[in-house]
């Protein structure tokens, strides 16, 4: 079984963002860029899968300007097999990232397709729905488990209040919870092995999908300041002030 | 594919790092304890092994992909002199060893199964002036026997091997004070008549102090020929010297990113302190300061790996380096105000580790001395 991981180049986890001074988005000029750690956790789930021999091949690909190539590359030294990047400068929205990713699934007929559930950058979560329904697949998100038996796969996911177990037939869509594993770190020889791994380029022409976004972004802001706390003296007071102050109870 | 900044390599190792926090390497100081972990970490995803060719199990890459691991562990606040050495150490080894000793020593060195990160050069009476170190080999038939004493002899305690310099002829007795010294492989796990002894430093160093007595290495350890030991080791001292100037590299942008979030965070008077000049100057400069040393190991880099004699820029890199690392250091701890005291910051930490390179694995003195000398032909002042 094919397996394609989609892998999105974000603002590392570690940086504090910063809002831009014209409040069009945030810097990422000379800002450290990293994969989004749940597409680490996708692409390091399709590695088990093929050391398991579940998995015959990993295709890693990634969408947008051409350094997306390096994340590409740390999928690559982490087990992918081969890589996939669609070059744009347009900013791409879940929609439009959906539709190429749906395309470049009717060129590869993947088995299977992991994404991260969400992408740290913009949190919007939809990427990996909207191609399940482009490409009329069943798809597991939020996945913490997989199972795979008679030719389909069982997804324990996180939903709010516990766990769901769902059974779908493949081909599927998973989108992966930060539970489903822990992703390894490339070694120096898998790094060597990977600067052989050919990468395609495409554009979105290619794939016949207009990548214009839908949506225009107003304006970004940086979220209030924290006020700062108060310290009280017993739980007498901290009732009293919740209610007469704050007026929670 | 090329990367000429071999940034596949530094993501790989950042991740790594990710594993290692400041609270760990915080700890380690604490107690003065040797990273094992992230030494095991860095061995199995072969890092260690970056500069062994492959025919001997290694990645074959070149200097500057070692540069850029190491400068990488610093970036991240970590620290490499645990284990830098058994990077570069087996240089001398690969360049002077015999084929026998290289197909002995080296896959294993490159599997990580054998530590070669002891190097006995220093003695208490000699310094820097290695011609005149007293530890002495006496060939006795097919073995030499080793009595004397080494001196900040970093690792012993976490190495298999050393790789030892001693006298076999008395300086009397030679034509030039650089002949008669002899380089050989000491197993220390067989060694009799072998005693580490520990120095608490000022940081967290696993550095020691070591005697010989009547301590026989067979003469198949001999490196090269008898008498030509000086010249191995000195061949090797350049990519020491590189490598060192990349932690350095690695050590300044860490602190100045950490003096950078700082200042802007800070809120004193009203306003973030890093609003103030009297603040951001400083940091600015030791950036630029940086970046600048930065500038010098590429090109020592470039020259090294092109086979060019690169001693005048390996010496100038470390120097340059060092004193950036120093004076980001310097900066950071001052920006930092009363909290750069404290340990959580973890800026005291490396205050204390960077400021070793202004003295070790050369002093900025002997560089200097070298450069008026050899680079700018003014007389020997030593």
């Amino acid at each position: 079984m094919k397996i394609l991981v989609p892998v999105k180049r974000v603002v590392d986890y570690n940086v504090k963002v910063r809002v831009k001074s014209d409040g069009t988005g945030v810097e990422t000029n000379g800002v450290k860029m990293s994969m989004n750690p749940f597409d680490e956790i996708a692409v390091e789930e399709a590695v088990r899968l093929k050391e398991k021999g579940i998995a015959t091949e990993i295709v890693a690909v990634s969408l947008g300007i051409p350094a997306c190539a390096e994340t590409i590359r740390t999928a690559l030294a982490m087990g992918a097999d081969r890589g996939i990047l669609v070059e744009t400068d347009v900013e791409l929205q879940p929609l439009a990232v959906a539709k190429l990713l749906a395309a470049i699934a009717a060129k590869e007929q993947p088995g299977l397709m992991i994404l991260g559930k969400q992408a740290i950058d913009d949190d919007m979560s939809a990427t990996g729905q909207m191609l399940a329904a482009f490409l009329g697949w069943p798809q597991g998100t939020f996945a913490s488990q997989l199972t795979f038996a008679d030719g389909g796969i069982t997804v324990k996911r996180e939903v709010d209040g516990g766990m769901e177990t769902v059974a779908l037939s493949l081909p599927a869509v998973i989108t992966t919870d930060l539970r489903l594993n822990e992703p390894r770190y490339a070694s120096l020889p898998n790094i060597m092995k990977a600067r052989k791994k050919p990468i395609e380029t495409l554009k979105p022409a290619d794939l016949g999908v207009d990548p214009t976004p839908r949506l225009k972004v107003l304006k970004v802001v940086e979220p209030a300041k924290r006020k700062a706390g108060v310290k009280v003296a017993d739980v007498a007071e901290l009732v009293m002030k919740l209610r007469t102050e704050a007026k929670v109870i | 594919m090329t990367t000429p900044d071999h940034e596949d390599v530094r993501v790989a190792v950042r991740k790594l790092c990710e594993k290692f926090p400041g609270e760990y390497w915080r700890a380690l100081d604490r107690d003065r304890a040797y990273p094992q972990e992230f030494v095991a970490a860095l061995t199995e995803s072969g890092f260690l092994a970056a500069l062994i060719p492959e025919d001997f199990g290694g990645a074959g890459l070149k200097l500057s992909a070692a540069a850029a691991i190491l400068e990488e562990i610093h970036r991240a606040g970590g620290n490499g002199g645990a284990c830098h050495a058994q990077m570069y150490m087996m240089g001398t080894l690969l360049r002077h060893g015999s084929d026998a000793q290289k197909q002995r020593y080296l896959p294993q060195i490159a599997a990580g199964s054998v530590r070669l990160q002891a190097f006995g050069v220093t003695e208490p009476t000699s310094g820097t002036d290695t011609t005149s170190i007293r530890t002495f080999a006496a060939r006795d038939g097919d073995s030499y026997v080793v009595n004397g004493q080494k001196v900040w002899t970093s690792r012993a305690e976490h190495s298999d091997l050393m790789l030892l310099l001693a006298r076999t002829t008395p300086p009397e007795q030679v034509a030039k004070r650089g002949d008669g010294l002899s380089v050989f492989i000491l197993d220390m796990r067989t060694a009799v008549g072998l005693t580490i002894r520990p120095i608490r430093t000022m940081m967290n160093h696993a550095t020691t102090e070591v005697f010989f007595d009547n301590t026989r290495i067979p003469s198949e350890n001999l490196i090269g020929e008898e008498g030509r030991g000086l010249r191995y080791i000195l061949s090797g001292m350049n990519a020491e010297r590189i490598l060192i100037a990349a932690e350095c590299v690695g050590d300044a942008k860490w602190l100045i990113d950490k003096a950078t979030t700082y200042a802007r965070d800070r809120v004193v008077f009203g306003r973030p302190i890093g609003q103030n000049q009297g603040i951001q100057f400083p940091i600015a400069r030791a950036y630029a300061n940086v970046r600048a040393a930065e500038l010098m190991v590429r090109e020592a880099c470039r020259l090294f790996e092109a086979g060019e004699n690169c001693g005048a820029e390996a010496n100038m890199a470390k120097m340059l380096a060092a004193d950036a690392s120093n004076e980001a250091a310097n900066v950071c701890l001052q920006t930092h105000g009363g909290f750069g005291f404290a340990e959580d910051f973890d800026v005291e930490r490396k205050f204390r580790e960077t400021r070793l390179y202004q003295v070790a694995p050369i002093s900025t003195n002997l560089i200097l001395a070298y450069l008026a000398e050899h680079v700018l032909g003014l007389p020997r002042s030593y």
